[in-house]
């Protein structure tokens, strides 16, 4: 079974992409299962199902999305193979832009689209930075400028990664893509393996249930602002 | 100089000296939240490795992804300089959907126009995705697409990565909140143009060339009228875009001079696929290809007397524009 990690933010077009590249996957004889990850609500399972695609959906509620998808990894990998799948997806949406779900080898795609911004690829962090394949969508809808620009900032980001123009619409680079994944290592377990960058660290009041606002109630791993210098994270001019 | 060599030899240069030498990897370097204040007189090399782990744990950043960005831009810099002459493209025929053999080649050169016709589903988008993935007899058609008569390698397939393709199409819009000509310069800066201000104000100059209402390097893009984008996108791809070949599907007929825009496009030496079903278009075509089910059926040059049509076309056409014209200066129409 060959693993591959999906993700990329909310309505980029993760699941068109899938449903795409499983319709394409399975017409050629492979079958494919989904491991859907999200926080509150996922709608997508329905989708998958009229494909007749194997879909599980994790919830995390109010725990951190990529902290829960790690906690889970290894489960989902079991129940992918008893359903004795060629392909296994998981689809997560990376939702502060620092974390990644993406595991050393094991094929990691980022779908990022064209409609966010020319300075969205530089807000993204591991994600993706550390992705193997960069799908980029809604294409068709940008001038070819935009097109050009847009995918030499995603260079600049990774630029190892293959980067792909996928329309989730007509399913137009879809076939590429697929002749990519073909490549992706077979996976029987991901036990010891390691996440490619390491999640975002947070343990604090609020992460146990703190609501109240103000210096009291703050505990663990906390950082401030320096209002005075008004610059965090030295981003400044050289 | 070996490539080795330049790449080795970039990490020796001082900040101080790159501001000057190579501005991208400082405003790369800046934008990672690097502080390089008074660090001028380090290197390159010193810098990144005296970057703090805790500076590069919050960005989201190591030291690897540091150095293959910096190798990228240089390599982007050097690819600038040299263009990939592409002087053709063959398309070696496959199949059709159901199988049947297509049994043609067809070369498309550079500078010219072919025209793509035949009905929505029947396969055009099959035919642009196999140029645009350079087909090696490994898709659905089996089609083979050669670069100026030969089959490509791997590398240059990835390596191209589907920049062979620029599109004009009628859905696309500019998204992006920027004027005109900062917009045109942001493109000219991703392409490492050396004179990125000038050529700007050469792809607006050309833009209002083909437009029928004039705008500024100032205008905002988003409130450019529909000729006006389909303009500006054109001279953009005609003057900026490093894609040898171009796939118009249709252009809208109105507020901007198709004949001109073609005609810029064939003076840089474009290969130009055109999906169009305007007779006009059609007809500047020197040849056009008909696809149904999937497989191309047919190839017909333009003959003499389709030729002929043409110019009366363009009688109709003008005085359409006319109309147009007239009525948007408020003036009644008593006769046409």
């Amino acid at each position: 079974m060959k693993l591959v990690t999906v993700s990329g933010p909310p309505s980029s077009g993760k699941t068109s992409v899938l449903l795409k590249l499983i319709g394409l996957l399975k017409q050629e004889g492979s079958a494919s299962g989904v491991i859907k990850f999200d926080c509150l609500y996922a709608n997508e399972p329905v989708l998958f199902e009229k494909l007749n695609v194997p879909v599980v959906v994790g919830l995390s509620g109010n725990l951190c999305p990529d902290h829960f998808f790690v906690s889970n990894i290894q489960e989902g990998v079991n129940w992918g193979l008893s359903q004795n799948l060629d392909y296994l997806f998981t689809e997560s949406a990376g939702l502060c832009n620092r974390c990644s779900p993406h595991i050393r080898r094991i094929l990691a795609i980022c779908v990022i689209d064209n409609l966010m911004g020319i300075e969205t690829p530089k807000k993204i962090g591991p994600m993706l930075r550390m992705a193997d394949i960069v799908v980029i969508t809604k294409s068709d809808i940008v001038s070819q400028a935009e097109r050009e620009v847009f995918s030499f900032r995603v260079r600049q980001a990774n630029p190892k990664a293959k980067v792909f123009f996928v329309n989730g619409i007509t399913g137009q680079g879809v076939f590429q893509l697929a002749r990519m994944i073909d490549n992706a290592n077979d996976t029987v377990t991901v036990q010891d393996n390691h996440l490619r960058f390491s999640m975002p660290a947070a343990l604090c009041s609020y992460c146990l249930g703190e609501t109240a606002i103000g210096g009291d109630y703050q505990v663990g791993n906390l950082r401030k602002i320096d209002f005075h210098k008004n610059k965090p994270l030295s981003n400044t001019q050289p | 100089m070996d490539e080795s060599v330049v790449l080795a030899d970039i990490y020796k240069n001082e900040i101080g000296q790159l501001k000057h030498l190579f501005p991208e990897i400082i405003q790369y370097l800046v934008e990672c939240g690097i502080n390089l204040r008074g660090k001028e007189n380090l290197n390159l090399e010193q810098v990144l490795e005296n970057l703090s782990e805790n500076l590069m744990q919050d960005r989201g950043l190591d030291r690897s992804i540091l150095r293959d960005t910096i190798n990228y831009l240089l390599e982007e810099k050097e690819n600038s300089l040299k263009q990939e002459e592409v002087s053709s493209i063959t398309i070696v025929g496959g199949t059709d959907k159901t199988g049947n053999l297509e049994n043609m080649e067809i070369i498309l050169k550079a500078g010219s126009v072919t025209g793509i016709v035949g009905p929505t589903g029947s396969g055009k988008s099959r035919l642009l995705a196999d140029v645009e993935w350079l087909a090696n007899g490994d898709t659905p058609t089996k089609r083979v697409v050669l670069v100026n008569g030969f089959p490509v390698n791997a590398t240059f397939r990835f390596s191209m990565e589907q920049k062979l393709v620029a599109q004009l199409s009628q859905n696309m819009n500019f998204v992006m909140d920027a004027t005109a000509g900062e917009f045109v310069r942001m493109h000219a800066e991703s392409r490492f143009a050396q004179n990125s201000e000038q050529l700007s104000e050469e792809v607006i100059a050309m833009a209002n060339e083909l437009a029928g209402e004039q705008f500024s390097y100032n205008t905002p893009l988003t409130s450019l009228s529909g000729g006006q984008s389909r303009a500006l996108m054109i001279a953009d791809t005609a003057l900026l875009s490093r894609s040898p070949i171009v796939l118009i599907d249709e252009i809208e007929n109105a507020g901007i001079d198709r004949k001109k825009a073609l005609g810029l496009l064939v003076k840089k030496g474009k290969i130009i696929l055109l999906a169009t079903h305007d007779p006009i278009l059609a007809l500047l075509a020197e040849k056009r290809m008909i696809i149904r089910n999937g497989g191309i059926v047919r190839v017909i040059e333009t003959s003499e007397t389709e030729k002929a049509f043409l110019s009366e076309l363009e009688v109709f056409d003008n005085r359409m524009q006319n109309l147009r014209e007239r009525l948007r200066a408020g003036e009644c129409i008593d006769e046409i």
